[in-house]
């Protein structure tokens, strides 16, 4: 419970201390010693109305203290201005959300990636280094220099805590898009759930940029694709979509989900991310309506001229009865390298009563496979036909 | 903040351009020139004309050409004082050579 609160009003808290003092570790650190101190008081007083407030102003009065302490040490050689603390007002509405400010810090493009990622899991989603740390399959040491430097990046380069420029608001969103997509995407292995930690980012996102269509088209496309996670694995099998038992999905938040999809398109999104959303919910209906999934994949096709997109339009057309069509655009695709390019070759091929051409498909989809459940499951189909 | 700019580029990146474009170009280096915010500018000769010089012990070695054996080469230089490192991309952004295949790699200044 206590645990809940403080996940929740990590992110807001931080951002309002960096915001006052323009220094992350300062700021980090007077967030840190309130927590600390919540975490002493509250079992025995209770949780205050308030608690996003109390944490704020108590960090804020650390951080003064802090100031204090450091002025009378440092008094004979300059006089540092110091606020005046806050004691008595725990009231909500005068506090700035500035996590906005704060996401556009984390997400700087002028900052190495995986130090976008670590920073805004530890600043914004308010996980420990440790658990980060382990969610990317690093040291604990690694992953703290990793924060250490991103942080003295911003400090010496003077990345500004702040809302980009009306002209540079939309690339900058998407920077922040693309780092909560990749924390998501690496979530889909299933280590800790970074797959739960991106969607409650998407949520802080979408709740500080309640009009940005595209914000919205990813939350979306995360909360349907998360609510299947249970259904992906049989053990260490990956199950497909078609074999998925759906009594295992998250059907509220799929409809969450789905609602999250709408308010996008009411935005007016058209992006890659709302597309793939209304895929993601598309595939979650019973039944699945085929033509309209591969209509979507052909927008998408269109949108990032990927030849993968194609050859998953392909599937969907199959899908929708007409394997020969979706062989016709397989033919076409320049992807040799490609495994599922050959599986997907070889199913059509199979469908169409092309068993000698199938065969050599899948061999070929076979020499390309590196894992087992994937060798097994296209030796499987070898001996099917 | 002040921040240097270094403008990198294939020699004879412009040899290319139009009229129009070359004048685009000479117009956006004197903007920068005469932007309040610019400390100074210097465009560089060509690496043809670089000098590298080492000290061994009490020996000066001097060799010709540039220290780093890149495609594109150092060519420019301005230094600028800026609120934040997104002003100083804004700047670094209208520099020419940035459109044409080059560069702008922006470093903070140590201030003292």
């Amino acid at each position: 419970m206590l645990e809940e609160v403080f996940r929740d009003e990590w992110g807001r808290v931080l951002a309002t201390l960096v915001g006052y003092l323009g220094d992350f570790d300062k700021a980090e650190d007077a967030t840190q010693e309130a927590f600390a101190i919540a975490a002493q008081r509250w079992p025995e007083s209770g949780i205050p109305n308030n608690p996003g407030a109390w944490l704020t102003t108590t960090a804020r009065n650390q951080a003064i203290d802090r100031l204090r302490r450091e002025r009378n040490l440092a008094e004979k050689i300059r006089r540092l201005p110091v606020p005046d603390p806050i004691v008595d007002e725990f009231d909500d509405t005068v506090i700035k959300d500035e996590r906005l400010e704060l996401i556009f810090t984390c997400c700087h493009p002028a900052l190495p990636m995986d130090g976008q990622v670590a920073l805004t899991l530890r600043a914004l989603g308010g996980l420990e280094t440790a658990e980060i740390a382990r969610a990317f399959l690093v040291s604990e040491q690694t992953m703290k220099r990793r924060l250490t430097r991103a942080k003295a990046k911003i400090k010496a380069t003077g990345i500004p805590f702040a809302v980009p420029d009306a002209h540079r608001l939309p690339e900058r969103i998407d920077a922040v898009l693309a780092v909560i997509y990749l924390i998501f995407n690496e979530g889909y292995s299933g280590r800790v759930d970074l797959g739960g930690e991106a969607i409650r980012l998407g949520r802080v996102l979408a709740a500080v940029m309640p009009d940005e269509p595209e914000v919205h088209g990813l939350l979306a496309l995360m909360m349907i694709h998360h609510a299947r996670q249970r259904a992906r694995f049989s053990g260490e099998d990956l199950v497909l979509l078609d074999n998925q038992d759906r009594s295992l999905w998250d059907m509220d938040q799929i409809v969450a989900g789905r609602a999250v999809l709408d308010r996008a398109i009411a935005l007016g999104a058209r992006g890659a991310y709302v597309i793939q959303a209304a895929i993601a919910s598309l595939q979650a209906a019973e039944p699945i309506d085929w033509p309209q999934v591969a209509d979507m994949y052909r927008r998408l096709a269109e949108l990032t001229g990927s030849a993968v997109v194609e050859l998953n339009r392909a599937a969907a057309l199959a899908q929708a009865g007409d394997a020969g069509a979706a062989l016709e655009l397989v033919e076409r695709l320049d992807l040799d390298a490609y495994l599922y390019f050959h599986s997907t070759r070889g199913e059509l091929l199979r469908r169409l009563g092309r068993n000698d051409e199938a065969r050599a498909a899948y061999r070929r989809a076979l020499e390309l496979a590196t894992s087992t459940p994937e060798q097994r499951f296209l030796t499987r189909r070898l001996e099917e036909l | 903040m002040q921040y240097a700019l270094l403008i990198y580029a294939e020699p004879g990146y412009d040899d290319g351009l139009t009229d129009a474009q070359r004048e685009a170009a000479a117009l956006d280096y004197s903007a920068l020139g005469d932007d309040p915010r610019c400390v100074s500018s210097s465009q560089l000769h060509p690496v043809e004309a670089a000098t590298c010089v080492r000290v061994d012990g009490t020996r000066t070695l001097v060799t010709d050409g540039p220290f780093a054996d890149t495609k594109e080469v150092l060519g420019g230089l301005a230094l600028i004082e800026a609120d934040n490192l997104d002003e100083a991309i804004e700047m670094a952004a209208r520099i020419p050579a940035a459109r044409l295949d080059g560069v702008v790699e922006i470093r903070p200044v140590v201030q003292r």
